[in-house]
């Protein structure tokens, strides 16, 4: 079970003190949000991506192979890649790129983006936003695992005789998560390739994910990739921990009233009543987390926002320490106590080596010479499968 | 034909329909919700009358009127908010009654169909009626519910019902309720909604694990589109 945190990369006013950090403020605080993640214990660091203001995530691989080399253990992650408006060949780069200087500490979750203009602004049609994704992960898909790739779709241009570079460190490609709130499609292609499916646990009433949760653990039972049990599953959250409960609740209401996703709707302490959000002591969130186990079934990742809505750094940091010195390891055991001995652990590119090679040694792609014309010929590595030879557009 | 010796000849017995007023009438009691029940009484007359057990039940809109607000804001509905959502989905007719305020139908009718699930209605038999202070208003239902229940894709009955203050000394008013029930119950007898919802709810987009659950006996999801498709692999031929 890997536990950590996620952000939206939002820039968003301190409603208690009315200062909004500058741009260069806050990536500076979201990296060491990141390094203290891992100072405390925490498996996991994600963070979004967002084309526009007042959010700075517009790079992720560049922000998580900066932590990457601050930092020794944590597993660097997104929330979310948007696999809609990204080519898919950059995003196969981009991420195998991170992932050898990240040394296999990477993962990726795959999303769609509901911020309608970013679609047209990179030449995209939002009403085209399913099929997009779903055409967009097939390509990446394969782009990780063949070396050489002839592809024809709707979306981008076709490619002939096209090897994606780096190729994935040890050619095992990072793991992927699929994200979705309310699309059975995004669950059964994650279902269909036995990859991860990650809900985001917030802004709906408790367990209103369960249904799309069921449905890929049914559907990763029948592609045959090991029982519903057995499914890889990620929950979001968001939590804000004090002491005692009314202090967490006092502390964090100015935040929760002015969020823009929560204020002025139902009250702080309906909202965290009725849905995922965890405001309160120690003890609450760990129930509450708990109860996520008892009705999801044994999962493999849990996630929290805890950086949301203004709430300044050093906030941020004793919210860390507080979960990874009061929350985290009492759930560890907990949840893993509860745990059945069926449930499948959380993939990292450790295990996924392990799978792939057992005791052998993983593939390492050398690449023939360059023939001249900065292209390696018909076969692009040494071991490349001749069968499948690069095939090249004819020229002149 | 003698209802009762129907019923118990007849091995499952009739289930009873639900007729839901959803009225957007502010006073107690409201004219709105007046023309709504004179209505509702005689559609459930019709149907008790054909050996057709019936149930009339209300949701008024104004004890709601926060928790509406609460939820556009919010996303998600609260409880007493979703308890009325579920009382709509199970209906089996729907007669949705609102006052005209400022040239059109009330906010808070509005506001509430907003929050609505697009599937919740497919094909639910529907009285459109409103009341006004003047009969030079009469055009509102025309012209804003009928485009809001199409939107729903409800069926809507070829009567609709507005009451001006004159009209309630009209014994016109009656004949038309009289000619709006006989419509509305036609369409509950036809059983015209499950014939179209159990045939065609695949066809229709819906909101995966949304309150219209109950409204089919259709599965949950459907695998065999191009959607499902691609997302296992396949290819799609994309429809420009």
């Amino acid at each position: 079970m890997q536990f950590g945190i996620f952000s939206v990369s939002d820039i968003t006013r301190n409603p208690v003190t009315g200062y909004t950090p500058s741009e260069a403020e806050r990536i500076d605080a979201t990296v060491k949000m990141a390094v203290k993640a891992e100072e405390v214990g925490l498996d996991v660091f994600a963070i979004g991506e967002h084309h526009n203001p007042p959010f700075f995530s517009s790079s992720p691989t560049t922000l998580l192979a900066h932590v990457a080399a601050l930092t020794k253990r944590i597993i660097l992650s997104t929330s979310v890649t948007l696999i809609t408006t990204n080519d898919p060949v950059r995003i196969a780069e981009e991420y195998a790129m991170a992932q050898h200087l990240a040394k296999g500490r990477l993962d990726l979750t795959l999303g769609r983006g509901n911020t309608v203009p970013v679609y047209p602004w990179f030449g995209k049609d939002i009403r085209q936003g399913l099929p997009l994704a779903l055409e967009n992960y097939n390509l990446l898909h394969r782009l990780w695992r063949e070396d050489v790739v002839d592809w024809e779709g709707n979306f981008r241009t076709p490619l002939q005789g096209f090897t994606s570079t780096p190729r994935p460190l040890d050619d095992v490609p990072p793991f992927v998560w699929h994200g979705a709130i309310r699309t059975p499609e995004i669950a059964e292609q994650a279902a269909y390739y036995g990859n991860g499916f990650f809900a985001n646990n917030i802004l709906a009433p408790n367990f209103h994910f369960l249904p799309l949760v069921n449905l890929y653990r049914e559907r990763f039972e029948h592609y045959g990739h090991g029982t519903k049990a057995q499914a890889i599953v990620g929950l979001g959250g968001q939590a804000y921990i004090a002491k005692r409960s009314q202090d967490a609740l006092r502390e964090f209401r100015p935040y929760f009233d002015e969020a823009p996703v929560y204020g002025h709707g139902a009250p702080l302490e309906y909202y965290a009543q009725q849905t995922p959000l965890s405001v309160g002591s120690p003890q609450q969130i760990i129930d509450k987390t708990l109860e996520f186990q008892e009705k999801f079934g044994d999962y493999q990742r849990q996630l929290w926002v805890m950086d949301h809505s203004g709430l300044p750094l050093a906030a941020v940091l004793d919210q860390l320490e507080l979960l990874g010195a009061e929350v985290v390891p009492v759930l560890r055991k907990e949840m893993a106590a509860r745990r059945s001995p069926d449930a499948a652990d959380a993939p990292t590119h450790e295990s996924l080596t392990k799978a792939k090679y057992g005791d052998a040694a993983p593939r390492q792609p050398r690449p023939n010479p360059n023939r001249g014309d900065n292209v390696t010929g018909t076969s692009p590595y040494q071991d490349s499968d001749a069968a499948t030879p690069a095939r090249y557009p004819l020229i002149g | 034909m003698n209802p009762t010796s129907s019923q118990n000849a007849h091995p499952d017995p009739e289930p009873t329909r639900s007729i839901v007023v959803l009225s957007g009438g502010m006073s107690d009691t409201s004219s709105s919700r007046m023309l709504a029940d004179r209505l509702a009484q005689r559609t459930l007359d019709r149907l008790t009358g054909q050996g057709i057990p019936a149930a009339v039940s209300i949701i008024e809109l104004r004890p709601l009127a926060a928790n509406i607000a609460q939820a556009i804001v919010s996303g998600f509905p609260n409880e007493d908010l979703q308890a009325a959502i579920d009382r709509l989905a199970a209906a089996d007719a729907v007669i949705a009654t609102t006052p005209v305020y400022k040239a059109g139908i009330s906010g808070l009718f509005k506001a509430f169909m907003d929050i609505l699930d697009n599937d919740l209605l497919i094909a639910m038999p529907v009285v459109l009626a409103a009341t006004g202070g003047s009969a030079r208003h009469a055009l509102v239902i025309d012209d804003q519910l009928r485009p809001l229940f199409a939107f729903m894709r409800t069926l809507t009955t070829p009567t609709s019902l507005f009451a001006a203050p004159e009209d309630w000394g009209d014994s016109a008013l009656t004949t038309r309720i009289e000619r709006a029930a006989t419509e509305l119950a036609a369409m509950v007898t036809t059983g015209i909604r499950s014939a179209i919802t159990d045939d065609a709810w695949g066809q229709y987009q819906h909101t995966f694990a949304g309150n219209a659950r109950a409204a089919t006996a259709a599965p949950e999801v459907a695998f065999d589109t191009d959607l499902m498709r691609l997302a296992t692999g396949g290819t799609f031929a994309a429809r420009a």
